[in-house]
Parts: C-alpha cells; structure tokens; sequence
C-alpha cells in the first residue's frame, strides 16, 4: 500500500532536520546510496517534556532492536508512532550519538572556515541547535534512535557495530499518533568503525496515512499496544 | 565479583532507603559511595548529576557507548551527557547492573500491567517528588533513563529484552568513586508487578566514605 506523499525532500548528509509530524501522516526515512544512519529525537509537539523514552519502548515490548510492527512509546505511556514498514529490519536504539569530541578523535579537525560546508558535523550539536530552534535546550537531549544502523549485543553484552545492515534504497515508515516533533540528524554512526568521515543522505517523505484500525498490526501484536493505543485515544477525547 | 577494603564503621554517612521512598544526596570527588541491598533482589533506581551543572546528568547510552558493553559492574565509568566522567564502579559483589530498563512510572505501568494500575506507586513518582522538594530549577526534563542497580535485564542477540530474576541476594553491594562532584537521586523501587524485587520490596543502605580513607 502506498501512502500519497505530501512532500519530500533530502537531508544532506551530516546535516540536522526537523518537522511536526501531524497525527494521520507519517514519515518514511529511504536510505539512499546505503550504509546511512538517520539519528533521531522525538517529542510532543504540544508538550515537549513528553518524549520519546528508550525503556519503556524497550520493555513494553521486551525488544532490544526496532523494525515494523514495534512503536515508540512516550515516557507518558502514550505511542508518538508505529513503525508500520521496514525494509531494512533492525534499527539500533541503544547506542545514542557522538559529540564534538568524538568526532574530533575519530575524523580529525575539518572546520567550517578551512572547509566550508564540508565541515565535520556532530550529532549532538546538530541536536541541540534543532531543539533551541523549538525552544528546546540541551536539559531535553534524551536516548535517540539509530535508524538504518545495527548493534549486535553478545551474550556477555559486548556491542559490536554490523556493517551492511542497511542496503541502498532501504527504508523505514513511521506512523504519527501523536503530533510529534521529529529531529533528524544524518552524520554516520557513533559505533561505526569507518575511520573516514563519510556521512551519507537520507530522503524524508511526508505521508498521508490512514488512522490505525481495530486490526492494526502494531495494535495487535501485543497487549501492552492495545493498551499504549487506548491510552493515546483518550489523550486526543 | 570484586570485594571493597572499606569499613562501614569508618563511613561518614549512612542512611537506610525504605522501599517506595527516594533519596537524594550530593557526593562529592573522590567521595567513596556504596549501596548495599539489604535483603536481597531488590532494584535501585539511580540518576546522577554533574553538581555544577545538573543539565549534565548521567547518560545510559553514552556509558554503554562508551564501553561497548550494555552492563554495568567494576571499571564501568559512569558518562554523563556532556561526556564527563561522573563516578566509576570500583568494586561489585553482584556482578551485573542493567542500564536499559529504566524507571517504572504510573504511565510505564498502565501499559505494561493494566491500565487500572495507574494508582500503583512507581519510581518515577518518588524522582518527581524528590525534585519538587529540592528545587534548583530540576523538572521532569532532568529525568532521563536511569540504572537499576542489582537488576538482572539481559538482551539476547536475537535483540530481545528479557526479565530474569535478580541475581543479587542479602548484603550484595555496589560501590563507586566519584570522579566529580555529584548530585544523586535513588528511588529504592516500588515495584510490585513483576520479580525485580522479588514481589517484595525491601529497603536498601546508602555508605559514603571520604577518599581518604581508600
């Protein structure tokens, strides 16, 4: 089923975006060359302290990974969205993003004024001038999603960064239950062992979407859902 | 398994956490800081500030980033947001600290148990009440994901999240150094419906040393 896109256009690569994703339209993120890593943040618009929370999306659903069928929950108990395509299968929730500092040590110095804008980016600036664009500060810096990226955990709980997770073309939708203020931020992976600063694009299309139905798969496939989408209903009554 | 050389006769503070009740203390450098689970299997909900500036608070993603490894015991560093070292776990007689399960609210309950639970008490009503009392500016913003020390949270490399039963027992302890000065917060966890504290929640002992005395 293809959703009408309403509109769409490319987030460079290392480069930070953002919208208010409207409840009954949806985001699809399309991994263009491949290997790209889309960093994300995600608030009620009309409520900010209200965001997205790692645990409880983790433990609600007793997952350690993110693909079609799963949602993301708000520390409220409410579903901002549900990822209702993927063709890529596992998207990191765990790692986080990397700093100036990290960037720094990995990729060495590429300043703005020797480099113009091929300067190195970081995910956390890119964040946090997102979010005070909003009105937002570094106090609502949270637990990201890694889209596009894959970290294997052993059972000892050694990370491990998998190469090749995401193929060119790839893509991930997510469905707004909410409206739901989205940063973006495409620079590469944290836990990416390329030593080359190689930030890669990702194309951002706006949906319209149908409103999740009785027989909604990511309703269904559990009954903690049922109940983070009964608890979203009464928010918006 | 790693055993301290600290003697609880010589610490300068110690105070027993109730179940259901938060703490919040400032440690400061080189301060020497143990929580012992007194009767055994029992969560400790835990958040950390930089002192000097609580918008630099402990980071669960950053901490496992930076070690590559998603549990918590001895020579785990404690990152906070801003990639500052805030304290560092020197000795363990538990062996594993989860990082990922977060704090249970009244909301988190809602949709894990029943939306008639609303009314259970929950960790993140013992933060809120905390940091109403103590002021300084913190909001619910300064909540960010916590530890949950003596908690068992393995991650399968399926990419499940498993609850298994704790793998602390009676007098267990975790103890860290300070590698700043630090605000902490600890909700001793109120949890009834799942096995983190054994459906029975106990209370839990706070020790801090002076440096000197290591």
């Amino acid at each position: 089923m293809n959703a009408p896109v309403l509109w769409e256009e490319t987030i460079q690569p290392g480069a930070t975006w953002s919208h208010v994703l409207k409840r009954g339209t949806g985001l699809r993120l399309t991994d263009l060359e491949g290997g790209a890593n889309a960093g994300a943040l995600f608030y009620n618009f009309e409520c900010p302290t209200e965001r997205y929370n790692m645990p409880d999306t983790l433990k609600a659903q007793h997952i350690a990974r993110l693909t079609e069928g799963f949602v993301l929950y708000s520390d409220m108990g409410r579903i901002l969205c549900s990822i209702t395509a993927d063709t890529c299968g596992w998207h990191d929730p765990l790692s986080g993003f990397s700093g100036e500092t990290e960037v720094l040590k990995k990729y060495g110095s590429a300043t703005y004024q020797e480099c113009r804008n091929d300067y190195h980016k970081n995910t956390r600036d890119g964040f946090l001038i997102e979010l005070e664009k909003w009105g937002l500060s570094s106090r609502d810096l949270t637990a990201s999603i890694n889209f596009f990226s894959r970290v294997d955990v052993s059972e000892a709980g050694t990370m491990s960064f998998a190469p090749g997770n995401s193929a060119p073309g790839s893509h991930v939708e997510l469905r707004a239950e909410m409206n739901v203020l989205a940063i973006v931020n495409t620079c590469q992976h944290p836990l990416d062992p390329n030593p080359e600063y190689q930030p890669r694009p990702v194309h951002v299309s706006i949906l319209q979407t149908e409103p999740p139905q009785a027989d909604d798969p990511c309703r269904i496939s559990r009954a903690e859902n049922e109940r983070g989408f009964e608890i979203t209903r009464r928010y918006f009554l | 398994m790693t055993l301290s050389t600290l003697d609880p006769l010589r610490a300068i503070y110690s105070a027993d956490i109730p179940a259901g009740e938060a703490w919040i203390h400032p440690i400061h450098k080189d301060q020497y800081f143990r929580i012992v689970d007194l009767h055994g299997n029992q969560a400790v909900d835990t958040l950390f500030y930089n002192a000097h500036n609580y918008a630099d608070r402990y980071s669960a993603q950053d901490t496992v980033r930076a070690q590559q490894n998603l549990y918590l015991t001895t020579g785990s560093t404690l990152i906070s947001t801003e990639g500052h070292s805030l304290l560092t776990i020197v000795a363990d007689t538990c062996g594993r600290h989860d990082t990922l399960g977060g704090a249970c609210s009244n909301e988190s309950n809602m949709v894990r148990y029943a939306i008639e639970k609303r009314h259970m008490h929950a960790c993140r009503a013992s933060f809120l009440k905390a940091i109403a009392g103590f002021g300084h500016g913190l909001s619910k913003r300064d909540i960010p994901s916590n530890i949950n020390f003596f908690m068992n949270v393995p991650v399968t490399p399926e990419g499940k999240l498993t609850f298994e039963d704790g793998i602390s027992e009676a007098g267990k302890y975790v103890e860290m150094r300070a590698d700043c000065d630090v605000l902490a917060l600890i909700s001793n966890c109120p949890q009834l419906n799942n096995p983190c504290n054994g459906y029975n929640p106990t209370p839990v002992r706070v020790l801090i040393w002076d440096g000197a005395e290591a």
